[in-house]
C-alpha cells in the first residue's frame, strides 16, 4: 500500500429520517420528499420546546435489530449497527482477514440517550438502577466498538468526533488508513441519535434550529431567502471501503473511488463559520489537488447547505473563493432540504449520496426553494434532477462542523 | 408473599429472557450463570437489579458471587422474601 493506493467504494448503507436502508432513501431524495414531521414525543409540550419537529428515524430499528440488541445498545449505536449490516451485505459480506478490517465510525454527540437516561435512573432510583452497561453504551466509540464486535473487525475501530463533519472525517480517516497500509477494508461512516429534549434545547436556545413548527416539510429550505435555520435528523450512514486491489481480487462491485480528502480548522468562532470562507475553501482546495483533479473536473457538489441564514451563503462564498470561475461548471445539491441535519451522520450520508449521484450520474434537486437568495452565486439544482456527464466525472461533498472543522471529499467515477 | 420456587424460577427465566434473549426454557435450576448460560457479570448484575425489584428483596453485592447456579438464585430469592 502507499500514498496513492486507490480507494474504492463497495458497499453501502443508511438508515434515516426517508427510509431504513440506502435504496429507500435515494428513491425519496429523487422523490423530492422532505423526512421532516411533527415530534409526538411528551417532552415537547412537557418543556413548552420553541421548535415541534425534526427529521425523525424513518424505520425504528427495533424492527431490525434483536430485543437484547436493543437494550444493549444507544440508540446511536443500533442505528450505526443497521446501516454497517446493510453496507456489508451490500459489499457481499465478504471473507476477509479480520486483522486487515477496520471501523470508523463517527458521532458528533455520541450516546446522549443513554447518558440522560442513566442520570435520571440515578436521582429518581439510586445507584442500584444505574444499568451497568451505561458506560459502554454512553461513549461516543459505542459504535464503532459494537460493529467491530459484531462484523469481528481487529485492524482497529476508530471514532472521529468533530460535530457535523464527524462522519466526513471517518471517511478521510479511512482513506489514510488504508493508504498507510493499515487495512484493506473499512466500514466507514457516522451515526447520531441526538432527538433527546436536551440537545434539542440546546440548539433551539442558540437559535439555530428552524421555526416553522406550521410546516416542517418546507422548514429545511437551502439557499432560499426564507431560510430560518436547520432541521435536526438523526440516523447513520455507513459505507465499505476497500483497496482497489483488494476489490478487485475479491471480485467485488464498485460504486466509485474515494478519491481523496481536505482538512482544515477555521479558528475563528466555536460555532459561526468563517464569514468569507477561508478554512472551508482550502478544504476543497486540498481535496481536489489531493484527488489530482483540477476544478473543472467537478461536475457536482452535495453542499453542507443546512438551511441557516449565515452558514449557506459563507459556504457558497467558501466554493466561490475555492474555485473561481469553475464553480459556474457545478451543479450543486442541498440534500439536507429532504433529509434534515443528520450531525455526525450529516457527512457520511452526504457522501453515500455524492457516490450515488456520481454512479447514477444525477444530481438530486435541492427541494423548498422558492426565492432563490441572490447573495448564493452557485448553481444550485432545483426543480429537476440534474444529468451529469458521461464520461470521467467527479464530485465533491463539504462537512463542516461546530468547533470550526472543515472536511470534503472527493468522489471519482469509475 | 412469598411465592413458590416454580414461580420464582419462572419470574428468573423472563429476566434472564429479557437481558440476554436466552429461552426461557433453557434458565432451569441445575445451570450455572457463567458457564451454562454464558452469562457476563455485567449482565448478572442487571438481573440481579432486576430480580431485587421483582421479587422484592435486596440481593447484596457480596452475595451474588455465591449464586452460582440459577437454583442458588432461586433459594436465595425465596428465603430472603418477606
Amino acid at each position: 500500500m502507499s500514498s496513492d493506493t486507490t480507494v474504492v467504494v463497495t458497499g453501502l448503507g443508511a438508515t434515516t429520517p426517508l427510509g431504513g436502508t440506502i435504496t429507500e432513501t435515494w428513491e425519496a431524495i429523487l422523490a423530492g420528499k422532505s423526512g421532516a414531521r411533527p415530534l409526538t414525543q411528551e417532552w415537547v409540550q412537557e418543556y413548552d420546546l420553541p421548535v415541534t419537529f425534526a427529521a425523525s428515524i424513518h424505520t425504528s430499528p427495533e424492527e431490525v435489530l434483536s430485543k437484547v440488541e436493543c437494550r444493549r445498545m444507544d440508540p446511536s449505536a443500533q442505528y450505526a449497527m443497521v446501516a454497517s449490516r446493510e453496507a456489508w451485505a451490500d459489499a457481499g459480506s465478504p471473507e476477509v482477514d479480520p486483522e486487515r478490517f477496520m471501523v470508523a465510525i463517527g458521532t458528533g454527540i455520541g450516546g446522549v440517550h443513554t447518558l440522560l437516561a442513566q442520570w435520571d435512573n440515578l436521582r429518581e432510583k439510586g445507584v442500584r438502577r444505574v444499568f451497568p452497561l451505561a458506560v459502554p453504551m454512553l461513549m461516543p466509540n459505542t459504535s464503532s466498538g459494537n460493529v467491530s464486535l459484531a462484523l469481528g473487525a481487529r485492524a482497529g475501530a476508530h471514532t472521529a468526533v468533530s460535530a457535523c463533519a464527524s462522519g466526513a472525517e471517518s471517511m478521510a480517516l479511512a482513506i489514510d488508513q488504508i493508504r498507510a497500509g493499515r487495512a484493506d477494508i473499512v466500514i466507514a461512516g457516522g451515526t447520531e441519535a441526538a432527538i433527546h429534549p436536551l440537545p434539542f434545547a440546546g440548539f433551539a436556545q442558540m437559535q439555530a434550529l428552524s421555526t416553522r413548527n406550521d410546516d416542517p416539510e418546507h422548514a429545511s429550505r437551502p439557499y432560499d431567502t426564507d431560510r430560518d435555520g436547520f432541521v435536526m435528523g438523526e440516523g447513520a450512514g455507513v459505507l465499505v471501503l476497500e483497496s482497489l486491489e483488494h476489490a478487485k481480487a475479491r471480485g467485488a462491485k464498485i460504486y466509485a473511488e474515494l478519491a481523496s480528502a481536505g482538512m482544515s480548522a477555521d479558528a475563528h468562532h466555536i460555532t459561526a463559520p468563517e464569514p468569507e470562507g477561508a478554512g472551508a475553501s482550502r478544504a476543497m482546495t486540498e481535496a481536489v489537488e489531493r484527488a489530482g483533479l483540477s476544478p473543472k473536473d467537478i461536475v457536482h457538489i452535495n453542499a453542507h447547505a443546512t438551511s441557516t441564514p449565515v452558514g449557506d451563503i459563507a459556504e457558497s462564498n467558501a466554493i466561490r473563493r475555492a474555485f473561481g470561475d469553475a464553480t459556474d461548471g457545478m451543479a450543486v445539491t442541498g440534500t439536507k432540504s429532504m433529509t434534515g441535519h443528520l450531525l455526525g451522520a450529516a457527512g457520511a450520508l452526504e457522501g453515500l449520496l455524492t457516490v450515488l449521484s456520481v454512479h447514477h450520474r444525477i444530481a438530486p434537486a435541492t427541494i423548498n426553494i422558492e426565492n432563490f437568495d441572490p447573495q448564493i452565486t452557485l448553481d444550485v439544482v432545483r426543480g429537476e434532477h440534474r444529468k451529469l456527464p458521461d464520461g470521467d466525472i467527479a464530485a465533491l461533498n463539504n462537512s463542516f462542523g461546530f468547533g470550526g472543522h472543515n472536511v470534503a471529499l472527493t468522489v471519482k467515477s469509475i | 408473599m412469598a411465592q413458590s420456587e416454580q414461580e420464582i424460577l419462572a419470574g428468573l427465566a423472563e429476566i434472564v429472557n429479557e437481558e440476554t434473549g436466552l429461552d426461557p426454557e433453557a434458565v432451569q435450576s441445575d445451570k450455572a450463570f457463567t458457564d451454562d448460560l454464558d452469562i457476563d457479570s455485567l449482565s448478572m448484575m442487571t438481573i440481579v437489579v432486576n430480580a431485587e425489584e421483582k421479587f422484592g428483596v435486596r440481593i447484596p453485592d457480596d452475595e451474588v458471587k455465591n449464586l452460582r447456579t440459577v437454583g442458588d438464585a432461586v433459594s436465595y430469592i425465596q428465603s430472603n422474601q418477606s
